[in-house]
């Protein structure tokens, strides 16, 4: 659990982490939390020789709640959770990042590096996707917006480039119940299965429902169909069903310690079936 | 008035036993004052560690440390060749078995040592081991006992004889190349006869999986040998530093006075820092080749994928009973795992430990125990994870056991435990596999474990849960666990256990200073068990000065008397009585001193709370502070100034802890998930020294007995690859998962012990394990569940509610 030498850098701003990145291409990595990253250089799993640390550059944090949400990069899970106003506005946030890890680790781990890093057992982003949420990267072109339903290309693989860096995530105000429901082994864990609900409900029928999982593929899956076959329902047993056997489509789990396909597709559908119940009751 | 105080103040200031005194130990361990071994820094200090196999089974073609050696402050690559002429390339084990030290042209494990790079600092190390290159030839891996039982794969060439046959072991003949042992308890012959008479047999076949102690400390050593004066110092994570300075002596030949061996704070042990390891002995090697002190510390992986495994037992049972519920006979062969190297920590003549206390708490008139050790491409080790030898397994065997008779019988499993409980009058109780149980009053703690716990209560109310499950009106379960356990801790008298031959007795030396305070020295070492607390308790009550001006000291073989260690809750049973019985040493002088100080003959003084007084004139005393100072200060006739003594204590018995644990489980059938909604843990200990430090135990005992029924598991794929390897996929249990524990006691004192005190700290473990796992087995039992393996992880009880048809 010792890493290779690297140099570190701690640029005070933006053009700074993008001349390094510039510089050192693909042997230079940026850093927010550094819970992922780091442990992935102890076990010499990732090899980087030049690690850009974030915390000096400013404005990269900060939650600014209007009918868009946008939250920085370097906002951590705590700051999530003790956020007020968020939690009015956008209630998902805090039930979810409640089930992130734990405490110590909420204190360190960022929205950005969560989003950014494309771990398919992240929770931050299934819940961007359930929210739509867009992804504003910068680069040496500029800023560009990558919608979070598009991000997601394969296990750490995602349409951000090499020398861009993800800045911030935003997302219209949610409407209608929520819900994110995660079953995992322990604190600590990664999901065993996780999913993310939204509902918006006008006179006891779904007029919109928005659906992703987590940890259940190699990339989160937000299910287009499971989503729609809620909508124009009450949301019965028969809706709910319709709903689980979509997202069921839709997902491609592999066989780990948590245990094996069978088990976590039968979880998913139980997950989903109780997320969207939830979300049903509070919409 | 020249006493003031009550005789109840007396008692109270003293701090002894029974009282709940606080732990002195945590003044430095709450803020961090602690001294930890790889706290300890010393000047041009260097670091080792082990470049490790990546495979589980192969030969070694060549190892090229030369780009190593390039690595800036790389000092040093040692390889089994190195040590060869020093004959350390190989160490005996604990169990009569020799282990590579490095890797000796084959690897047996993944993780295996390989080659020991030794630089200035870890991150060199850690660089000088990626340089080394080493070139295996993958041999086929062999990770199920019963497969390699049957292979023509050789694991071990060196236990093979010219002929091709497998040579005699440590314990005797061995049935095939990769088989290392048999051991056998009882009377074959009878049982079967009585097995086959019987009106009701049951019997099953059950995995106890592999798992680890898991200790937040790691292992680790720092090696220090001094050149001029020829003195070699080792700090480390021993459980057991007098016997590490032993085997230390007779594989180095540094004779025992040259060798002082140091354990100081302990994170932690639970079995798992009772071996030697290839660490230590390339530290070392290290320290006296490069004349440098030499760390090694073990990361997270490390710890978990090479030293000590707890468990591995494959057991198979029979047990037979009348139709009315007395059982007549028990059967259980077991196919114990070893790994690569059999390196068990056992008493010599016990290879598979006590695993024959598997008759458990009931009066079974014979039973037959074989265990058959094997060889596979695993980690070695075999250790007793916070149980005394193979206890957990024996305990987790008989409590299945009479749940299947249970369900067999269609009975009551509380009511089948009642029938065939050993009763009160019985003891001492002579065991059909051997042991003679010293005391116990089982059917006390079991009434007293049923009532609070409501037990019919619950038991009605999970009939209806289950009218309510098969109606549809829930998807939750409810297991009611149960498990009445014996021990046989405190090993143990010498006559039959020692380990590589040094007796398993136990010490305690204490000097009585003028003014009235103590120091007093052990040959154990605490863990966090909290020893500086709770034996000062035992002496103050022995010894009239109070706890809190006595000293306890351990782990310094220069300076405490030889003992044994502390594993196995011994510390209490073995080096506890040390300490009672040197403390009364110490108060036979005293009253010498007291009858001359007070004028009168010795057998006119008795001792009372904090000193000795005239018969019948109480108002005529001299207190202990008193007789400390006339003992140095004063010239007494025939009396040797000083007051100190010395106590090497044989037990002549083993003690025999009990209880009755209650869990109560909610399990969510659809996902899997279990939920405590109550565990009650009833205790026997014997003597209670101090209840909130035995309260502390069992909730740590239960935590770690929660962790392996529920989660916790060393897994390997087929390829031998360790599948648990970080804490992320090993389960080890946060405050989150834990639930609250009720804890609850009967005094049933040993009577054999100097202060009917029988250890506590690995009761807990022993019967948590079978509780929790009982009501998961519980939960299903209405549904036609007899077994399933733990741990009960949420996909193993979904999958036993999948093959019940409870998703159909």
């Amino acid at each position: 659990m010792i890493p290779a030498a690297f140099e570190y850098h701690r640029p005070s701003d933006m053009s700074g982490v993008l001349a390094i990145l510039q510089e050192h291409g693909d042997d230079a990595r940026v850093m927010a939390g550094g819970h992922s990253l780091i442990p992935m250089m102890k076990l010499r799993m990732a090899e980087v020789p030049h690690l850009i640390d974030l915390q000096d550059v400013g404005g990269l944090s900060g939650i600014m709640v209007g009918d868009t949400i946008t939250i920085g990069a370097m906002t951590t899970q705590a700051d999530i959770i003790d956020n007020d106003a968020l939690a009015a506005a956008a209630p998902i946030m805090r039930e979810a990042a409640l089930q992130i890890a734990d405490p110590q680790v909420r204190y360190m781990g960022t929205v950005g590096g969560n989003v950014a890093n494309g771990d398919p057992g992240n929770d931050m982003p299934g819940l961007m996707q359930c929210l739509d949420a867009s992804f504003t990267v910068v680069g040496p072109d500029g800023e560009r917006s990558i919608p979070a339903r598009d991000f997601y290309e394969a296990a750490y693989m995602t349409a951000r480039e090499d020398d861009e860096v993800l800045t911030a995530v935003s997302f219209a105000k949610p409407a209608g119940g929520y819900a994110y429901e995660k079953q995992k082994r322990k604190i600590g864990d990664y999901a065993t299965a996780a999913a993310a609900v939204q509902i918006v409900k006008d006179g006891g029928t779904c007029v919109s429902a928005a659906i992703a999982m987590t940890n259940l593929s190699d990339t989160p899956v937000y299910s287009q169909a499971a989503s729609a076959a809620l909508v124009g329902t009450s949301v019965d047993e028969a809706a709910v069903k319709a709903a689980v056997a979509a997202m069921l489509g839709d997902i491609d789990p592999v066989e780990d310690n948590r245990g094996p396909v069978a088990f976590k597709r039968h979880v998913a559908g139980v997950i989903l079936a109780r997320a969207i119940e939830r979300a049903w009751s509070r919409a | 008035m020249k006493d003031e105080v009550t005789r109840e103040e007396r008692i109270d200031n003293l701090k002894g036993m029974g009282c709940s005194r606080k732990r002195v130990e945590d003044a430095r361990f709450t803020q961090g004052k602690g001294n930890y071994v790889d706290d300890i820094k010393l000047d041009g200090m260097l670091f080792g560690d082990f470049v490790r196999s990546p495979y589980a089974h192969a030969n070694i073609k060549n190892i090229d440390t030369s780009a190593a050696l390039e690595v800036p402050g790389v000092l040093a690559v040692l390889t089994a060749k190195d040590l060869e002429p020093l004959a350390l390339h190989w160490m005996p084990t604990l169990a009569g078995d020799k282990q590579m030290v490095l890797a000796d042209g084959k690897v047996l494990f993944q993780g295996q040592e390989v080659a020991y790079v030794v630089a200035t600092d870890r991150y060199a190390a850690a660089d000088g081991i990626e340089a080394v290159e080493v070139e295996y030839e993958e041999l086929e891996v062999l990770v199920d006992p019963f497969k390699a039982m049957e292979s023509d794969v050789v694991l071990r060439p060196d236990t093979v004889g010219e002929d091709g046959k497998p040579a005699d072991g440590a314990h005797g003949p061995r049935k095939h190349h990769n088989h290392i042992f048999t051991w056998e308890a009882g009377d074959k012959e009878p049982t079967e006869q009585a097995i086959g008479a019987s009106e009701v047999v049951a019997e099953e076949f059950m995995y106890y999986h592999r798992t680890h102690p898991c200790p937040l400390e790691t292992c680790g050593c720092v090696a220090s040998m001094d050149k001029v004066n020829g003195k070699l110092t080792i700090w480390g994570t021993f459980q057991a530093p007098h016997a590490i300075r032993t085997v230390v002596s007779l594989i180095s030949g540094i004779e025992e006075h040259n060798i002082r061996v140091i354990s100081p704070d302990i994170g932690g042990g639970f079995g798992n820092k009772v071996g030697a390891y290839p660490g230590y002995v390339c530290s070392v090697v290290a320290s006296i080749v490069t004349g440098k002190p030499v760390k090694w510390i073990e990361d997270r992986m490390d710890n978990l994928m090479t030293t000590a495994f707890a468990r591995d037992y494959w057991m198979k049972g029979r047990i037979s009973a009348t139709k009315e519920g007395k059982i007549t006979g028990l059967h259980c062969h077991v196919t114990a795992d070893h790994g690569g190297f059999d390196a068990c920590a056992d008493p010599t003549k016990f290879p598979a430990g006590f695993m024959n206390i598997c008759t458990g708490s009931y009066d079974i008139p014979t039973a037959y125990l074989e265990v058959d050790g094997v060889y596979t491409n695993k980690a070695p080790g075999g250790v007793s994870y916070r149980c005394s030898f193979r206890v957990t397994e024996a305990v987790y065997f008989i409590e299945r056991m009479i749940e299947v008779l249970a369900i067999e019988l269609n009975m009551d499993a509380a009511k089948l435990r009642e029938i065939n409980f050993i009763r009160k009058e019985q003891f001492p109780y002579k065991a059909a596999l051997g042991w003679e149980y010293d005391s116990g009053d089982y059917h006390t703690a079991w009434k007293k474990a049923m009532d609070a716990v409501d037990y019919d209560g619950l038991r009605a109310e999970q009939a209806q849960r289950i009218e309510d499950f098969k109606a549809g009106k829930t998807r939750k379960l409810m297991g009611i666990g149960l498990t009445h356990f014996t021990e046989i801790v405190g090993a143990g008298p010498v006559k039959n256990c020692d380990i590589l031959g040094l007796g398993m007795f136990d010490s305690c030396e204490i000097r009585i200073h003028p003014t009235g305070s103590a120091i007093a020295r052990l040959g154990t070492i605490s863990q966090g068990q909290g020893h500086a607390t709770t034996f000062a308790q035992i002496l103050a009550s022995e010894i009239g000065l109070p706890a809190d001006s006595i000293t306890i000291e351990e782990g310094d073989t220069d300076t405490a008397p030889y003992g044994l260690g502390t594993y196995g809750s011994r510390s209490t049973p073995v080096a506890g009585a040390a300490t009672a019985m040197a403390g009364r040493k110490i108060r036979a002088k005293a009253q010498m001193i007291a009858a001359y100080l007070l004028e009168v003959h010795d057998d006119d003084v008795e001792f009372d709370v904090d000193r000795f007084a005239v018969k019948g004139a109480p108002e005529r005393f001299k207190t202990m502070k008193e007789i400390a100072f006339a003992a140095y200060n004063q010239a007494i006739p025939g009396i040797e100034p000083g007051l100190e003594a010395v106590s090497y204590y044989d037990p002549p018995n083993m003690t025999y802890p009990f209880g009755a644990y209650v869990c109560v489980m909610d399990i969510d059938v659809d996902t899997g998930v279990p939920e405590i909604r109550r565990f009650y843990a009833l205790d026997d200990c014997g003597t209670r020294i101090n209840p909130m430090v035995i309260e502390g135990q069992i909730h740590g005992g239960l935590t770690e007995a929660l962790a392996v029924a529920l989660g916790q598991e060393i897994a390997y794929d087929d390829m031998g690859n360790v599948k648990t390897g970080t804490l992320m996929d090993f389960f080890l249990p946060t405050a989150w998962e834990v639930p609250n524990y009720e804890t609850d006691h009967t005094v049933t004192p040993s009577p054999h012990h100097p202060i009917g005190a029988k250890g506590v700290g690995e009761s807990p473990h022993v019967g948590g394990v079978p509780c929790f796992s009982n009501a998961v087995h519980d939960a299903f039992r209405a549904f036609g569940l007899r077994q399933t393996n733990m741990p009960h992880d949420h996909w193993r009880i979904w999958r036993t509610a999948n093959e019940l048809g409870l998703h159909d």
